[in-house]
């Protein structure tokens, strides 16, 4: 009994140690913007988050070079979630401690959903790019979390758009899905995908997952031929579909496939390869051989800055950006709260990503485009107005 | 009946790259008793260096594969020497820490010089033909897995019972001291365990380069965990055992994939590696020796 | 000075600095010395802590190397969270079946398990902490892979103080009791203790189920501050970080553990500045520390008072032995 109790004193005062010495200063602003970049550099989906952070960095760049915002720079702090929410929730109580007048980040909604107390507490607006969970902007009674924006689809969004083109355009009446099962994303698409695709008279035939890292997919996609389906739906990332793709045509798979805008990135023609990805289908928000200017000038600024194409998330992270340096001109201000007022009543945004307006939910309203590959061009097949 | 041996197909392609891995990690397990988490990562060093040597020096596959197996031997060798070496009287799950760090310390010094960011490994380096065999789909990259596996398996089996290195290696696996007394080398032959076993995981490395395509700083996480599955499945510490595990381990999760849940697979597996450890705790091939008082 | 030195004296000192320490966190909270950050900081550190003082249990004093500390964990946040947020319980109802639950997992996979030996033992524990996380995965009931989002924020500097000391106080006792000396003598030598007529079994299943026990509640508290949960956030990596804990902090010392636990948390807060390099720092961190000291900061023994006047007086800067 007596170490134990003078272990119990010891340790809390080697604990109070270490509290203020986790105490840290503040860092001031000035004639500057600061905002935070949040991102998951590290950890499991740190490939995602690193070209996330590449497309903001690019916008801040472009942004300073062409004279800030309101005569001011923006100064990016950036800092790594470790792909965790606990960890991005830390990071933006740092980031917020910091002075920031908006958050850029995280890319997943899960990482999103662990800043979102500390961003309302403190009503600091943060932007998501690629946050496409519905409950990311609305908590669950339906209201609209005041600070929290996006330039994303939600998952309905693209499962819906999906599932009408696959039964309405392809003709398919019987469907498999095949998710990312360790993923929130794989599984927001896949449900509203299943839902719009039973309403409309189809049949789901089975729902097979795999998890991140997987490499191998022959065995369920051996069993999805057996049943011969008209169409197989795989709402993931490419990393894991690009080979699932090649596998499935290897396997003789011949029906089409299609996905979300998880599909974008230059790998996917190299590692699936050109004639496999024939007959493939994704919805995404704009098209990287998009002739349009706006277009054209990020693909390229960002090839010669990276050496390396953009994929979905550099590209909604470039448009985070740029729909905050949008929001702080029409406020006029650096004010956190006119930013987000400023946030609110954004229309007509004209981004890489599409002309966008935030609606009441803070999601953008965008039209969205299907994607065909044909011979390793992306080809847009259908363009969806918004309604 | 067809789609029955499909699946066995993929098993064993998937098993082959299980037991791939699980031979340099069994290897080194048998020797020192250290499970080494770096391996996976030693494996993705090596497709890394096998890639590089593919795409810039232009190098074919073979070349590649051995200049990967050469340059991991020396990373083998190196981080024995400066991390694993000083533990080796401390207790085991030091080691195994320390195991843990340089695993991160590969991974992201990777990431650092490299971005995190997946590399493809050329079309061209190794073409890929399909057989069809009355609808059975099998790829000639398949069978070049499956015979390395096995073959390498076979050397490395030769190399540990009839050589004078093997020798050494398993009178240091069973008593380092008495080994010493015996005038072997216990730092020699630990560090060409090392030096065996992470060539064997660049060999790995590049073929899983080669047969998924891509490569990626975090790639050796996943395959290393299953391949330290199937190590213990087989009895870890014994050569056969690793490949028979491997194999066991691919089949398993083909099977469950194709006709169970693919939700489930990751599991199902583990459930039945509990399952055989309970009721054999050594693994397969395990030899049950009472522990002495 | 002499009624100081009575036990009585010494408990109500001691009960003077928990509450010393207690009322001046809360004051630094409620006065904002503390900012957020600080707190979430703060909130980390106490997780940590009841994690790796409760899996040192395990494998510190009992000697079994467990890998699925995480899955623990996990059944202790969802347990609670279903309780609190689905069911509109009260919290402490929330932790109580939190714990149990956990407890209960523990014991499920303690008695089959703990049969097995060494490395056998932690593949076995890594998978069961593994299947844990896919069948949490495959729960639409609870979100699948999205898991719970929108979790009240209920756990306080308080209940993470109480959970610290309660944790401590308990392991520490338990240790230092008959049955302590039982679980030990099982790490020393398992034979021998097994000839002293020691029901080995019983003692590693009681400290599996304890240190179960304390995981869940680290579940609990933690599932209830950071507002979502997700499978994903207890995977084997969540393990590992917290055998790193216990390892750096030495093998068997309850003080070693939270200094370790304090350690990591500072360093991972402080090192979210420096992505690039981050991840190599803390890699070498935990090698070189290894490797200069394998046994970890504290070894097998306790930091205590005695230590501290020892060393502070220059006599003898050698630990206790306990």
């Amino acid at each position: 009994m007596r170490i134990s109790r003078k272990v119990v004193l010891v340790v809390l005062m080697l604990f109070m140690f270490g509290i203020v010495a986790g105490c840290g200063g503040k860092a001031g602003g000035g004639e500057e913007i600061l905002v935070g970049i949040n991102a998951e550099l590290s950890g499991a989906v740190a490939s995602y988050g690193t070209n996330a952070r590449d497309g903001a960095m690019l916008a801040i760049e472009q942004i300073n070079a062409e004279g800030g915002v309101l005569g001011k720079k923006i100064n990016a702090i950036e800092r790594d979630n470790k792909s965790q929410a606990d960890e991005a929730m830390s990071v933006s109580a740092d980031l917020v401690g910091k002075g920031i007048v908006a958050q850029i980040g995280p890319l997943t909604s899960g990482n999103v959903q662990g800043c979102t107390l500390v961003m309302m507490d403190n009503k600091i607006p943060l932007i998501a790019p690629a946050a496409t969970a519905v409950n990311v902007t609305v908590n669950e009674k339906g209201e609209t979390l005041d600070y929290i924006f996006r330039v994303c689809f939600i998952d309905p969004f693209q499962g819906t758009l999906m599932a009408q083109f696959a039964y309405e355009n392809l003709g398919a009446k019987t469907a498999v899905i095949l998710k990312d099962a360790s993923s929130d994303y794989g599984k927001g698409l896949a449900e509203y995908f299943k839902k719009t695709f039973t309403e409309k008279g189809g049949k789901i035939l089975a729902e097979e997952g795999f998890v991140k890292g997987d490499r191998d997919f022959r065995a369920t996609l051996t069993k999805i031929r057996g049943l011969n389906p008209d169409f197989i739906y795989v709402p993931g990332y490419y990393e894991e579909v690009a080979p699932l793709i090649k596998q499935a045509r290897e396997l003789g798979i011949t029906a089409p496939m299609g996905g979300g805008d998880g599909w974008d990135s230059p790998d996917m023609i190299e590692v699936a390869g050109k004639a496999n990805l024939n007959n493939t289908y994704f919805t995404n928000h704009y098209s990287v051989q998009d002739q349009n200017p706006k277009v054209q000038k990020f693909v390229k600024a960002y090839k010669e800055k990276y050496n390396k194409e953009p994929d979905a998330f550099a590209a909604l992270a470039y448009d985070a950006v740029q729909l905050l340096a949008q929001a702080i001109k029409d406020a006029n201000s650096t004010n956190p709260e006119d930013i987000k007022n400023a946030l609110e009543n954004i229309k007509d945004f004209e981004g890489v990503t599409g002309r966008m307006s935030i609606d009441e939910q803070h999601n953008p309203v965008k039209a969205g485009v299907i994607i065909e590959f044909k011979d390793g061009k992306q080809v847009m097949n259908t363009r969806i107005e918004p309604k | 009946m067809l789609e029955l041996m499909q699946q066995i197909v993929n098993g064993l392609s998937l098993g082959a790259i299980y037991a791939l891995i699980a031979l340099g990690y069994t290897m080194i397990y048998g020797i020192i008793k250290l499970i080494n988490f770096a391996h996976g990562d030693v494996m993705m060093v090596g497709a890394y260096i096998g890639f590089f040597s593919v795409s810039l020096l232009g190098t074919n596959i073979m070349v590649a594969m051995i200049f990967a197996m050469i340059a991991c031997a020396l990373l083998g060798v190196i981080i024995e020497k400066v991390a694993y070496k000083p533990l080796r009287r401390a207790t085991r799950i030091a080691a195994l820490i320390t195991a843990i760090g340089v695993s991160l310390f590969l991974e992201y010094t990777t990431i650092f010089l490299l971005t995190p960011q997946q590399r493809i490994f050329p079309q061209g380096a190794f073409p890929v033909h399909d057989y069809n065999f009355l609808g059975l789909s099998v790829s000639n990259k398949d069978i070049f897995i499956f015979i390395s596996a096995i073959v390498l398996m076979i050397i490395l089996q030769f190399i540990v019972k009839n050589t004078k290195t093997g020798k050494a290696m398993r009178a240091v696996s069973e008593d380092k001291d008495a080994a010493v007394l015996m005038g072997i080398n216990v730092d020699n032959t630990i560090s060409m365990t090392f030096a065996l076993g992470s060539a064997l995981a660049a060999a790995a490395g590049v073929m899983i380069g080669v047969y998924y395509n891509t490569i990626n700083p975090l790639m050796g996480i996943l395959p290393g965990l299953k391949a330290f599955v199937a190590a213990v499945l087989g009895g870890i510490g014994i050569i056969p055992g690793a490949m028979v595990g491997g194999f066991i381990l691919g089949i398993l999760e083909t099977l469950v994939s194709g006709y169970g849940n693919s939700l489930y697979r990751d599991a199902v597996a583990f459930g039945v590696l509990i399952l055989i450890l309970l009721i054999k705790p050594t693994g397969i091939f395990g030899k049950n020796t009472g522990e002495k008082v | 000075m002499k009624m100081l030195e009575t036990r009585w004296g010494k408990f109500i000192i001691e009960v003077v600095a928990l509450a010393v320490i207690f009322t001046l966190v809360q004051y630094f909270i409620t006065a904002g010395i503390f900012n957020q950050y600080h707190q979430i900081t703060l909130t980390s550190m106490c997780i940590n802590i009841i994690l790796a003082v409760s899996l040192n249990l395990i494998n510190g004093f009992t000697g079994q190397l467990s890998l699925g500390h995480a899955g623990f964990m996990a059944v202790g946040a969802y347990v609670s969270v279903v309780l609190t947020k689905f069911m509109g319980m009260p919290f402490i109802v929330g932790i109580i079946a939190g714990c149990l639950g956990a407890a209960l997992a523990g014991f499920v996979i303690g008695v089959p398990t703990l049969r097995l030996k060494g490395d056998y033992l932690a593949i076995a524990t890594l998978g069961f902490g593994e299947i844990i996380r896919v069948i949490l995965q495959n729960i639409d009931y609870v979100g699948g892979p999205a898991g719970v989002v929108g979790i009240p924020k209920l756990t306080s500097w308080g209940w993470l103080f109480a959970g610290v000391v309660v944790t401590i106080f308990v392991i520490q006792n338990l240790i230092n009791s008959s049955y302590g000396r039982a679980i030990i003598s099982v790490r020393e030598d398992e034979i021998a203790s097994e000839v002293m007529g020691v029901n080995t079994t019983n003692y590693k299943v009681l400290a599996f189920v304890v240190g179960a026990f304390f995981a869940g509640f680290a579940g609990v508290l933690y599932a209830h501050y950071f507002y979502i949960i997700k499978p994903e956030t207890f995977n084997f990596l969540k393990s590992f970080d917290v055998l790193v804990m216990v390892v750096l902090g030495g093998l068997g010392s309850t003080t070693g553990a939270v200094i370790a636990a304090v350690f990591v948390t500072l360093l991972t807060a402080v090192l979210q500045a420096f992505p690039a390099v981050r991840m190599i720092i803390y890699a070498l961190i935990l090698i070189l520390i290894m490797i200069y000291r394998p046994q970890g900061l504290m070894g097998n023994k306790e930091l205590s008072v005695k230590i501290l006047g020892r060393i502070w007086s220059g006599k003898d800067g050698s630990f206790e032995d306990k």
